[in-house]
């Protein structure tokens, strides 16, 4: 397996009036081809910021991309001009994106057929009727009923479910080396989250892309990731096999996030929930220490002194950014 | 657990909707609701019926607008004379009918100057923002601050009357209202996610103005458009009154409404029947621009 997208220590940072808020502070990751990865985390975290930074979608001003490196395919697109020509082949051709809000991410005066086709006849030079056959095509992927007809209606006559398909249609498209799915089941009810879910999964196989999905939601990486990256804070604390993280979760964040996960089986009223205590930090103008700090229950001497630890293997692809080890510790 | 690559996913019937709702044409639906409504529909009725005139004025007008006739001067209604004659003996119905000519032209000629000027202006500004959009924006300032009859007043001073005058002084004076409006909807359109999606899968910064922005951000501004054109008409009244808009012979609403209150005790139709005229036609825009947009907006899809 070879690596498609190697992202080195990217920083984006918003300058804001209350000061700088350092959204994505070092994220380094890879995802190789073909490989379905999960990027979790609390809201705030940086897990859509960090997808917007390395698409290059981030809003100059406030936000700047300061510093990191993206290889896509052995370039580094950060070289690249943000709207740019460069930049514009790779967007929506060979990395997709899927939005977490399919009630607002289509355009509401322009017909499904139109926005399919304007970026079939953008990247792949398609004239409007093959554009046409083809989006009927990609909406049937999809599982949209009566795709010939429904093509040429409005988004607004789409429920919201309907539309996240049309979104995912869009995104596979011009058959990308790389989706990143930005939440894409927070917007919609449970049922239609599995069916969406079992959807991608599907396509990502039949086309042989990467799917890297953003979300708070661990039973979907759970289910569906083969390696998870855990955020907290703008950083990535801990990186592993999902069976690991699962399994074997090292940082004192990740084992708190899965302690606060009621599981299914559990008879009801044995075991309490347990929570991790505190909030999470407010991003401006960060302390140089540990940002987990303040609510860690594991905290060692070192940790009030130095600075945020490096990345650590303490196992086969498992990597944590903590000084503790709280192996075989409760 | 994590890797199911093991276990094949329990089969989902993915679409769970056999059939499509029924269809209904986009310009069936706009029928329905633009002529749905009565006040929308006499509106347009009024609008039609203006713009017919406007037409065929030569073959409607009984008399011709300028002949002068001082023996059946200001005259009472009549047989002959529906709405009377003027101080000079003029057929006012004839006068009228010639009227929706000049008021039309001056209207739309300098509401579509402006609103074309305005909105590129004000696209320009909002999609592009940072300096361009401060450069803009102060240039708009700098056109609210120069009211138009103050212009009208310049050029006329000059010694230049005539239709062109008057809409070059209304529509230069709309440009900054327009171009504001856009502005603010555009500025609010683009923060829609849609405009995200657009730029994330490669779309161009022009595209995005044209398909994106701009047909999102427009709906609001045609209301803002057909009712400028009431607006326009009403302003070019108003210069005929002060006697700096259309030029002495020329039947203008305006200008009859100022010829006729000199007699106002004598025959008061001289300035009410072409004040009425004005009336008719600002409410008929008005409607047609609120049916207009009911009828095309978005996000009243369904609703109506």
């Amino acid at each position: 397996m070879s690596v498609i997208l190697d992202v080195q220590n990217l920083k984006t940072y918003f300058h804001t009036d209350y000061g700088l808020v350092k959204a994505a502070d070092g994220v380094s990751f890879q995802v190789n081809q073909g490989e379905i990865i999960g990027l979790v985390g609390e809201s705030g975290c940086g897990k859509s910021v960090s997808i917007l930074s390395i698409m290059q979608l981030i809003p100059t001003p406030p936000g700047e991309i300061v510093d990191g490196k993206v290889f896509f395919e052995g370039k580094d697109i950060m070289q690249y001009e943000a709207n740019g020509p460069d930049m514009r082949k790779i967007r929506g051709a060979k990395m997709t994106m899927i939005f977490q809000e399919p009630m607002t991410s289509l355009n509401p005066v322009l017909t499904i057929c139109r926005q399919m086709t304007e970026i079939l006849e953008l990247h792949l030079d398609m004239d409007r009727h093959s554009a046409r056959e083809r989006s009927i095509e990609l909406l049937k992927m999809v599982g949209v009923p009566d795709a010939s007809s429904r093509v040429d209606d409005y988004p607004h006559q789409f429920s919201g479910g309907m539309r996240q398909r049309v979104m995912i249609a869009m995104a596979i498209a011009c058959n990308p080396e790389i989706i990143f799915a930005d939440e894409p089941t927070t917007a919609v009810d449970v049922t239609t989250q599995a069916q969406l879910l079992e959807l991608m999964m599907d396509l990502v196989k039949r086309i042989n892309t990467a799917l890297v999905i953003v979300t708070h939601n661990l039973g979907v990486v759970a289910r569906y990731a083969q390696r998870i990256y855990v955020m907290y804070a703008g950083r990535i604390v801990e990186s592993g096999t999902s069976e690991e993280i699962f399994s074997n979760p090292q940082h004192p964040y990740t084992r708190g996030l899965l302690r606060s996960v009621p599981k299914l089986g559990e008879k009801h009223g044995t075991k309490k929930l347990v929570p991790i205590f505190g909030l999470p930090p407010n991003l401006i103008d960060m302390p140089p220490t540990c940002a987990f700090l303040p609510r860690c229950t594991y905290k060692i001497g070192r940790c009030e002194k130095d600075e945020w630890p490096a990345l650590r293997s303490v196992g086969n692809q498992h990597y944590i950014a903590c000084y503790a080890d709280i192996r075989g510790k409760q | 657990m994590a890797d199911n690559s093991g276990v094949p996913p329990p089969k989902i019937d993915i679409t769970g909707i056999t059939a499509a709702p029924p269809k209904h044409s986009e310009w069936r639906r706009f029928a329905r609701v633009f002529f749905g409504r009565n006040l929308y529909l006499i509106g347009f009725i009024i609008v039609v019926i203006i713009i017919l005139t406007a037409i065929f004025a030569p073959l409607i007008a009984p008399y011709d607008p300028l002949q002068n006739d001082l023996r059946n001067k200001l005259q009472s209604p009549s047989k002959d004379h529906w709405l009377g004659t003027d101080q000079l003996g003029r057929d006012i119905l004839s006068r009228i009918i010639y009227g929706t000519q000049i008021s039309l032209e001056i209207g739309f000629s300098a509401i579509f100057a402006s609103a074309i000027i305005g909105i590129l202006m004000g696209l320009t500004a909002a999609h592009f923002g940072g300096w361009v959009f401060a450069i803009i924006m102060r240039i708009t300032d700098a056109l609210m601050a120069l009211p138009g009859i103050i212009l009208v007043l310049l050029i006329a001073g000059l010694g230049n009357r005539g239709i062109g005058v008057v809409i070059f002084a209304l529509g230069f004076g709309g440009i900054a209202g327009m171009c504001r409006m856009m502005c603010g909807q555009a500025l609010s359109v683009k923060q829609n996610d849609y405009v995200l999606s657009a730029r994330a899968v490669g779309m161009s910064n022009w595209r995005i103005m044209w398909t994106q922005i701009f047909p999102n951000a427009f709906p609001p501004l045609i209301v803002g458009v057909t009712m400028g054109i009431g607006g326009v008409v009403l302003g070019e009244a108003g210069l005929s009154f002060l006697g700096i808009g259309v030029p002495a012979p020329h039947p203008s609403w305006g200008g009859m409404v100022m010829d006729g209150q000199r007699f106002l005790l004598d025959n008061p139709l001289l300035s009410i029947a072409p004040g009425v005229a004005i009336m008719f036609l600002v409410f008929g825009f008005n409607m047609v621009g609120d049916g207009i947009r009911d009828a095309i907006d978005p996000k009243l899809r369904g609703v109506l």
